[in-house]
């Protein structure tokens, strides 16, 4: 929405930056109009091989299996009903999937946030001796590929009893996510005046309290974009999902959608096409309201990591 | 003050629990992973200590060295496309779309967040959707060619899964490589114009070089991802056909859990992150040396 408002607003203000120089004469401006015409080609092209493939996903989230068969797969659907969410919701494990996704997901991302911003506070607020090695430590796990603790974290899942829970899920996503999360909020908090904590000293605030009463308000924003980057990572994995799910009750949207197209030969298009159009109209609707805290996180976890 | 921030019992309550958390559940298990990799066997049959075997057999293992090379190869491929089309896009969106890029940066970011299952099953039915052919193929026939059955060939697979990587990806380089673009003063561009530098010449002589650290960054983040890439093969065709596009994460994750051979699996993940070590240095030392000359 806000998008749409700045491309709205940004063509008349900068046509009248132009608007002097083109004023002589109107040849000149059908010429300068004319030159525009391959950009906006490569632009509609674009738009069009970015947004058809969703689109042509959630219209076939209305089709029957007949249709996806007999007519072209570029038609519209001849029917507009919910049929296939509703029987991708019930009949199938969608439902359940959904839910065992924000079951772990949500605990996931506030332990993560909350545990991260802590280890950023002490880490950069206090002052203390080997809180460089200790940042350099906790660094390097960003650089370690998932697949090098799945085996032994199997292991010891397995031993405690922990596999017929969503624990495992919880606790290895937790464990992955707060590298690049302290290290963000570490980098968050260096940006922070030291005078707003020694000022709280002087109020007679102890440092443990600064952190619930100042350091936590102070980072709302910072941790707001870092947890929807952590969001989407922990939501969209399938590696760990995989592994440490062994019934298929327990399993997170991303392993559903998996087997339900795994049923090779009797695959049932209308709900497969339906599950993973939920996904899409979710997350758009997420990212017309959140797209620049988005936008902003994914690019600075990547750049910092 | 230095006493008051430097308060004991204040660093352990904070910082105890995710160090706990993160010594527990990531570096011990790396380095058990590590001790694992010279073990043979799982935890029903027993370990046995077989020295560096599980290295020498995984490379005479032609599945094992043929996940490597469609690892490197993806990796290779999916990077200098993303972060060419990404450095591209973000030319437009700053020299060509200005102030009017914001719509549509923020359309060809979206498909990012989007779980990469979800596109990979989305793009195996565009290609095909069972025995009817998916858009793409009525595009290939509109334009005189015949049908191409894409997920019956390996090339086929692999084409789809860069595109498919390019499709969702290219959206969130472009936003990346658009932020350090837009650090470049205009006053250097400005100079570079009325010195007589313009278009291609300008981008070439003054942008690229600017933009070098941001442009590096890219780099080394998307080879980081592409090594790893596990999801969008997994869901695009299952690695196959057979096992013809099958990356090492997907090897690691069969031999460890299918095959139940935990050793040897480790192995493999170890040679995981020795690859992704080696791809970053091997950037990052090329680029500093070009730098110095």
């Amino acid at each position: 929405m806000t998008a749409t408002q700045t491309l709205t607003q940004a063509r008349p203000r900068s046509r009248k930056v132009a608007a002097p120089g083109s004023a002589p004469s109107a040849a000149r401006r059908i010429r300068r109009s004319l030159r525009r015409i391959p950009v906006w080609l490569v632009v509609t092209v674009l738009l069009i091989v970015v947004m058809y493939p969703q689109l042509w996903m959630i219209l076939g989230s209305f089709k029957t299996q007949t249709e996806f068969f007999e007519n072209p797969t570029w038609a519209l659907p001849e029917t507009w009903t919910l049929d296939n969410y509703v029987s991708a919701l019930t009949r199938g494990n969608v439902g359940i999937n959904y839910r065992n996704s924000l079951l772990v997901t949500i605990p996931s991302v506030a332990l993560i946030i909350l545990l991260g911003v802590a280890a950023g506070y002490v880490l950069e607020v206090m002052i203390w001796k080997g809180r460089r090695t200790v940042l350099l430590f906790i660094l390097a796990g960003i650089m370690v590929p998932g697949q090098m603790i799945l085996v032994p974290l199997f292991t010891v899942y397995f031993r405690a009893g922990l596999t017929n829970s969503l624990w495992p899920l919880i606790l290895t996503y937790t464990a992955m996510g707060i590298p690049l999360t302290t290290f963000l909020m570490a980098a968050y908090f260096r940006s922070v005046p030291r005078e707003i904590f020694e000022a709280a000293t002087m109020d007679g605030s102890s440092p443990l309290r600064s952190f619930f009463v100042i350091a936590l308000p102070l980072m709302k924003n910072s941790m707001l974009t870092i947890g929807l980057v952590q969001f989407f990572s922990v939501f969209n994995d399938l590696l760990i999902a995989l592994t440490f799910t062994t019934k298929p009750d327990l399993a997170t949207i991303q392993v559903g959608l998996l087997s339900l197209s795994d049923e090779y030969g009797s695959t049932q298009y209308g709900p497969l096409f339906a599950a993973i159009s939920v996904n899409i109209i979710v997350l758009l609707v997420v990212f017309v309201f959140l797209n620049k805290k988005i936008m902003a996180g994914l690019a600075a976890g990547s750049l910092k990591g | 003050m230095n006493r008051v921030y430097g308060d004991r019992k204040t660093i352990l309550i904070l910082l105890i629990p995710p160090l706990a958390i993160y010594v527990l559940l990531k570096v011990v298990p790396v380095l058990w992973s590590l001790g694992l990799s010279f073990f043979q066997g799982n935890t029903l049959r027993g370990f046995e200590f077989v020295g560096f075997d599980n290295f020498t057999t995984f490379a005479t293992d032609g599945a094992a060295l043929q996940s490597l090379w469609v690892t490197i190869g993806f990796a290779l491929i999916a990077t200098v496309s993303q972060v060419t089309f990404g450095y591209l896009l973000a030319l437009l969106y700053v020299f060509v779309l200005r102030k009017g890029s914001a719509f549509v940066r923020t359309a060809v970011f979206f498909p990012m967040v989007l779980p990469t299952v979800a596109v990979a099953l989305l793009f195996r039915s565009f290609v095909a959707v069972g025995d009817n052919q998916g858009p793409v193929n009525d595009v290939i026939n509109f334009f005189g060619g015949s049908s191409v059955e894409f997920m019956a060939s390996t090339a086929g697979t692999m084409a789809t899964a860069i595109v498919m990587t390019l499709w969702s990806s290219m959206g969130f380089y472009a936003v990346l490589l658009y932020t350090g673009l837009l650090d470049i003063p205009d006053e250097i561009i400005e100079s570079a114009r009325l010195d007589g530098a313009g278009g291609l010449r300008l981008v070439r002589n003054i942008i690229v070089p600017l933009s070098a650290p941001i442009l590096l960054s890219s780099i080394i983040f998307s080879l980081n991802s592409t090594l790893k890439v596990f999801d969008s093969l997994l869901a695009l065709n299952g690695g196959g056909p057979g096992t013809s596009t099958s990356p090492l994460t997907l090897y690691m994750y069969r031999t460890a859990f299918e095959y139940a051979e935990y050793g040897y699996g480790s192995t493999i993940a170890l040679v995981l992150t020795l690859l992704c070590l080696v791809f970053t240095l091997t950037v990052f030392r090329s680029s500093s040396k070009r730098v110095e000359d």
